[in-house]
């Protein structure tokens, strides 16, 4: 009947657009956040976190074990509070450190986690005290600057 | 005579707020009944294959177009700071999170709006909207209501055709035509296109997109003044204001969405 | 003999413009009345104003002993169910089947099952002489059939009250003969009562059993056919006779001739 075959077609059009929001999702998107495991948190505490944001990826040896959740600033000791939730799969010792790195040259920041040698491992609420803080490019520029300035000094002497 | 400008700028100004409000009565009059359209499901069904199949081969064949040209677009821009293998992620962001729900949502506007329009417009004019109303048929609820959900259903449904499409196009161009790694193509679109924030903001997006058009378009139907001339003008009312209630109201998505 | 439809002290008007002054009108059960009228006297608006599709300004109209502007919009609903109106084109819904259109009413406020209704439908299409024409969609038949497919519509549901919206308008003569007759007979067989807004006085006095007369919003004259056609008013006179001036003007209001050449007295 008429009414059957419409049905048809909208069934087929509905399908096609579940297809193609699929598509989207599972090969052109990474469904990271999409997880809603559960994880352990640990925070760090930072001078600086440059450019860290929220969802940044945390990585250890280049594997994505992580990713940072809060950011917040501790006015008692005018540093970055930095948890991160871990994937509870990884367990790291308790005296490992933790660097924030920027991916290429220009590229977005995230933390790596490297790993010390405590036979305890990271729960969650612990806190990791070994931080190296971003890397700004002004602070780069300028080292780089003065040293070339010594340089030119010396051999100029 | 600038008293007289101000009198006329001050009337207009009145006007456009009582359109607005009648406008925004209408919306909730129409929300008030549409749940009621569910009952006949028949009927949305039947709006859906009329608005959304009809619309599936303008849509796939600009989604196409677009991805060709984005792909050749961001590849001679890319190639010159030897960042190529990003084209992949930019075009998929470009379509899912913009060009995806903006363009199918104008297209909508044009293809499905107009003949919406002019549907009811012509129901008016004809008085069959009286005729159903002497039969104790509330037409809100049979004619609009069901037209309504068809939009709002369709719309989504377009937009990710549109994307996936559009994907689909610039990775002919890319892999294809000018020969970038495919490993790279995929992997870093799907290093930066994160499904949370970018395709469900999308799928919202046009999900609002649909509700926008679809009521201009029905709106203007059922309002017009019951001769030719007038429903030919409701027709392109429905175009220019379902477009700039689009792009307005993208602006405001996007900046609650994607800023921080 | 009880009035089915009462209208007492009736004003309406859209704005500033009166259509309708001082109306008062009595519609007997059983009967068929017509409301005649040149064009833009009002009559379309008794109708309207009947089926509760406007509001007037003062007075009230009373069908089956409620008034109708103070119905909410279920009571109106309900009082709707017991009219059948006829549009002056027909207003069939043009994208569905004469047999879907005759359907409707039945379809949306029964719960009879299909095979029911389709004998009820096909009984009703038989009644206006379209049975077989039951599966062709409105664009594919002539004016007049369209018109007896929206009669057939407008008593699917076997209405107290029938309306027929200028149903002789654009018709040739052998629909229009047709078409008094259906009325006619239906009003008959259905016992229901029946009110004809029309300007063709000779199909219309063949059938009504009272007419009421009106020009700009009031009645002017109203009686049965046989007194009307012998009436010395004016107005009727000018109607019943199709006389090209009387009461209704030929010229459009405004100057006259000799001062539009500049021939006039006063320059």
């Amino acid at each position: 009947m008429h009414r059957k075959i419409i049905d048809i077609w909208v069934g087929l059009f509905v399908l096609l657009g579940a297809a193609a929001v699929l598509f989207l999702a599972l090969q052109a998107g990474n469904m990271s956040s999409l997880s809603f495991a559960e994880t352990y948190a640990v925070t760090g505490k930072f001078d600086n976190i440059g450019g860290l944001k929220p969802q940044a990826p945390v990585k250890s040896a280049g594997v994505v074990v992580g990713r940072v959740g809060d950011i917040s600033f501790d006015d008692k000791t005018y540093q970055a509070m930095v948890r991160l939730d871990l994937d509870p799969n990884y367990k790291f010792p308790k005296d490992s450190s933790l660097k924030i790195l920027t991916a290429g040259l220009l590229g977005e920041q995230y933390i790596g986690i490297e790993p010390g040698g405590d036979t305890k491992n990271l729960v969650d609420g612990d806190r990791i005290n070994r931080t190296q803080s971003a890397t700004v490019l002004e602070d780069l520029i300028n080292q780089f600057i003065y040293s070339k300035a010594a340089d030119g000094k010396e051999s100029s002497k | 005579m600038i008293l007289r400008f101000l009198e006329s700028a001050g009337a207009t100004v009145r006007e456009s707020i009582e359109s607005l409000g009648f406008a925004t009565r209408a919306f909730f009059n129409l929300l008030r009944f549409a749940p009621g359209a569910f009952r006949r499901p028949a009927l949305i069904s039947e709006q859906i294959h009329f608005i959304g199949n009809y619309s599936l081969v303008i849509t796939i064949v600009s989604g196409l177009f677009v991805g060709l040209v984005l792909g050749l677009q961001f590849y001679v821009n890319l190639i010159q700071f030897g960042a190529e293998d990003k084209l992949g992620s930019l075009v998929a962001l470009s379509l899912i999170r913009e060009l995806g729900p903006v363009v199918t949502a104008l297209l909508f506007a044009g293809r499905a709006g107009t003949s919406l329009t002019a549907e009811i417009g012509l129901m008016k004019a004809g008085e069959q909207l009286s005729a159903m109303e002497m039969m104790a048929v509330n037409p809100v609820q049979r004619v609009l209501a069901p037209r309504f959900w068809g939009g709002v259903i369709a719309m989504p449904v377009l937009a990710a055709v549109f994307s996936a499409v559009g994907i689909m196009g610039s990775y002919l161009v890319a892999v294809k035509m000018l020969s970038l790694d495919e490993g790279a193509f995929w992997s870093q679109m799907q290093a930066g296109v994160d499904v949370n924030r970018d395709v469900v903001s999308s799928v919202i997006k046009s999900f609002v997109f649909g509700i926008a058009v679809t009521f201009t378009a029905v709106f203007q139907g059922y309002h017009v003044k019951p001769t030719p001339a007038d429903v030919a003008r409701a027709t392109t009312r429905t175009v220019v204001i379902a477009s700039l209630l689009v792009l307005g109201l993208d602006f405001v998505m996007t900046a609650l969405m994607f800023t921080q | 003999m009880s009035n089915l439809v009462e209208i007492r002290d009736l004003e309406f008007a859209y704005g500033d413009r009166k259509i309708l002054s001082n109306l008062r009108m009595d519609f007997p059960r059983g009967k068929l009345i017509a409301v005649m009228g040149g064009s833009g006297c009002g009559k379309t608006t008794v109708l309207r104003l009947i089926g509760g599709q406007i509001r007037p300004q003062r007075g009230a109209v009373r069908v089956g002993g409620e008034v109708v502007h103070e119905l909410r919009t279920d009571g109106l609903y309900r009082l709707r169910r017991k009219m059948g109106m006829l549009f002056q084109f027909g207003a069939l819904f043009t994208d569905l089947t004469i047999f879907d259109n005759v359907a409707f009413p039945l379809r949306e406020h029964t719960d009879l099952p299909e095979e029911l209704i389709r004998d009820l439908v096909l009984m009703k299409l038989n009644a206006v002489g379209l049975r077989n024409a039951s599966k062709l969609k409105p664009g594919e038949i002539s004016g007049g059939m369209a018109r007896r497919v929206a009669v057939a519509r407008a008593i699917a549901l076997d209405p107290e009250l029938i309306m027929y919206d200028e149903p002789f308008a654009g018709l040739d003569p052998i629909s229009m003969g047709l078409t008094a007759n259906l009325i006619r007979n239906l009003n008959d067989a259905l016992g229901s009562t029946s009110i004809l807004v029309s300007h063709d006085v000779n199909e219309t006095f063949a059938i009504a059993d009272y007419v009421y007369f009106m020009s700009a919003g009031k009645i002017v004259a109203e009686g049965t056919p046989a007194e009307l056609r012998v009436s010395q008013d004016p107005y009727v006179k000018q109607f019943v006779n199709a006389e090209p001036d009387g009461p209704v003007p030929f010229h459009y209001p405004g100057k006259s001739l000799a001062d539009d050449l500049g021939l006039g007295a006063k320059r």
